[in-house]
């Protein structure tokens, strides 16, 4: 079976001070394989984020299915406990936005090695790993053991990056990750992306600016804000 | 009560299948009344080995209560109590006369009150405080009691120069810097936070949190976190259960309650604090 098969996936909100329902998205089918790199296309509020969420279980999807092909054995996304999500979380399903939630008194090295050290990996070793990563990422090394909490945003992001996408993952979930970033450091992030992909991760992702990953894309799922035409376009 | 009539079920997930390994805290069944008021109904309470569950609530939501079922504080009007250890396996801790379950209490659990004065002796030194905690597994040398004070002080980030000041001269977050260190002085399985940064200053609060972050990592504890403080379980807790009234009104990861709530309740929750 292929990595991630979502089927009829659907997702609304029900807002109860309001007593309404939200759709977002509806009935929403496609696949995915290692090392295939899908774009999540559509206009503003089409629910490009809303179905990474759902992926990633940070929304509970309303109906259909989304089943992964785990290390461990075939589960479904959509109904999986949420003891497992979190396994997943550490272990296979990577979650990469722009932004950085740094924490006081813990070092640029240390942020960058943590999911490392939460996959099991000793913090010795995830720490050389780390310098690794951020060097690519064109930190200055004078920044390392800093916090990042005083860092600019261009420094942030390259600590977030680090972070995201240091740790093994078979799937990645990507939310507009190249969003304000400067030259070099989108030519880094390209760089681990196709590397990611040649090493067979898959990845699913939302661009503002899908020419920045023009190359690497294999499919797009187009999600239309009408919601009447979703479909699945793939070349 | 709620009406659930109005609006969709609480989505009901799949048992696990990925994670193998039993919980090592299993309450089942959790009943508690204080005189006329019904502080726990039917709470089921699963953690599994080095997760940090929070139970958040507002005042009166029965949240504080679970956790003193949860450290052997009170007796349940019914319900049981496992605690997946090699010498506990199977053993409903309920059923233990007090003696008995003082011992489990004082080997297995270790709590940290948001009000220092409840989990310490507050003219005793410091060290003094986490040494007695040893004593009571019968240490008696004076050599051994101190090393392991000052062994469990630093690892909680206590200024070592300040370990013979009573805590009643310390700051807030060193109190709770000491209550963390007796609480973890014998190695508990299970840490137990009722709002422990509560009442610190902001900046004092993310260093102890980030403590608790540390030491959660380093040493794969389970913890059973209460608070009010969104921002406090957004930080530490990998699940959340919601309670009200003496119920849970709904479970998830930490993520999914705070940004996709389900329950009517919850999303009032969330969206006044955030």
């Amino acid at each position: 079976m292929p990595l991630l098969e979502a089927t009829l996936l659907t997702k609304r909100f029900y807002i109860d001070h309001l007593q309404r329902e939200i759709e977002v998205f509806s009935n929403l089918s496609f696949s995915l394989e290692s090392g295939q790199f899908v774009l999540v296309g559509g206009a503003n509020g089409a629910g490009k984020s809303s179905l990474l969420r759902c992926l990633y279980r940070t929304y509970v999807p309303t109906s259909g299915r989304a089943l992964f092909n785990s290390a461990l054995g075939v589960i479904d996304l959509a109904n999986a406990a949420d003891v497992d999500i979190a396994l997943l979380r550490r272990q296979e399903m990577g979650f990469v936005t722009q932004f950085l939630r740094p924490r006081p008194r813990v070092s640029a090295l240390e942020l960058v090695a943590e999911p490392l050290v939460d996959g099991g990996m000793a913090w010795e070793q995830a720490l050389e790993q780390a310098r690794q990563m951020l060097y690519s990422f064109g930190l200055k090394e004078a920044l390392w053991s800093a916090y990042p909490t005083t860092f600019s945003g261009g420094e942030q992001q390259k600590v977030n990056l680090s972070r995201a996408l240091i740790a093994p993952r078979r799937l990645l979930l990507l939310d507009e990750p190249t969003a304000s970033l400067d030259a070099a450091t989108r030519n880094s992030l390209q760089n681990r992306l196709s590397e990611l992909k040649a090493q067979g991760v898959a990845m699913i992702g939302v661009f503002h600016h899908p020419e920045d990953i023009q190359h690497l894309i294999d499919s797009e799922i187009r999600l239309t804000a009408s919601q009447e035409e979703v479909g699945y376009v793939a070349d | 009560m709620l009406d659930t009539s109005s609006r969709p079920l609480s989505p009901r997930f799949e048992p696990p299948q990925l994670v193998t390994s039993p919980p090592i805290v299993r309450a089942i069944g959790l009943h508690k009344r204080y005189g006329r008021v019904q502080a726990v109904a039917d709470v089921d309470v699963e953690a599994y080995p080095g997760e940090v569950l929070g139970i958040v609530g507002e005042s009166g939501s029965g949240k504080s209560s679970v956790l003193r079922l949860l450290n052997l504080e009170e007796q349940a009007d019914s319900g049981t109590y496992l605690l997946n250890t090699p010498v506990l396996e199977g053993q409903d801790l309920f059923a233990l006369d007090r003696f008995r379950r003082r011992e489990v209490q004082i080997m297995n659990i270790g709590v940290v009150y948001q009000n220092p004065h409840l989990g310490l002796r507050m003219r005793f030194t410091s060290s003094g405080n986490i040494a007695e905690r040893l004593l009571l597994t019968g240490e008696r040398t004076f050599a051994t009691l101190r090393e392991a004070a000052r062994e469990s002080l630093s690892i909680s980030e206590f200024p070592l120069n300040r370990m013979d000041d009573p805590p009643r001269v310390l700051s807030g977050g060193m109190q709770q810097r000491v209550q963390l260190a007796k609480a973890l002085a014998l190695r508990p399985v299970l840490l137990l936070l009722d709002e422990p940064t509560t009442g610190l200053d902001v900046s004092v609060q993310a260093l102890v949190l980030d403590t608790l972050k540390r030491l959660q990592r380093e040493r794969h504890m389970t913890i059973i976190l209460v608070s009010h403080d969104l921002g406090v379980i957004r930080t530490l807790a990998d699940r959340v259960m919601v309670m009200r009234h003496g119920r849970v009104v709904e479970q998830g990861l930490t993520d999914q309650i705070l940004e996709d709530p389900q329950d009517a309740y919850t999303q009032q929750l969330v969206h006044a604090k955030l």
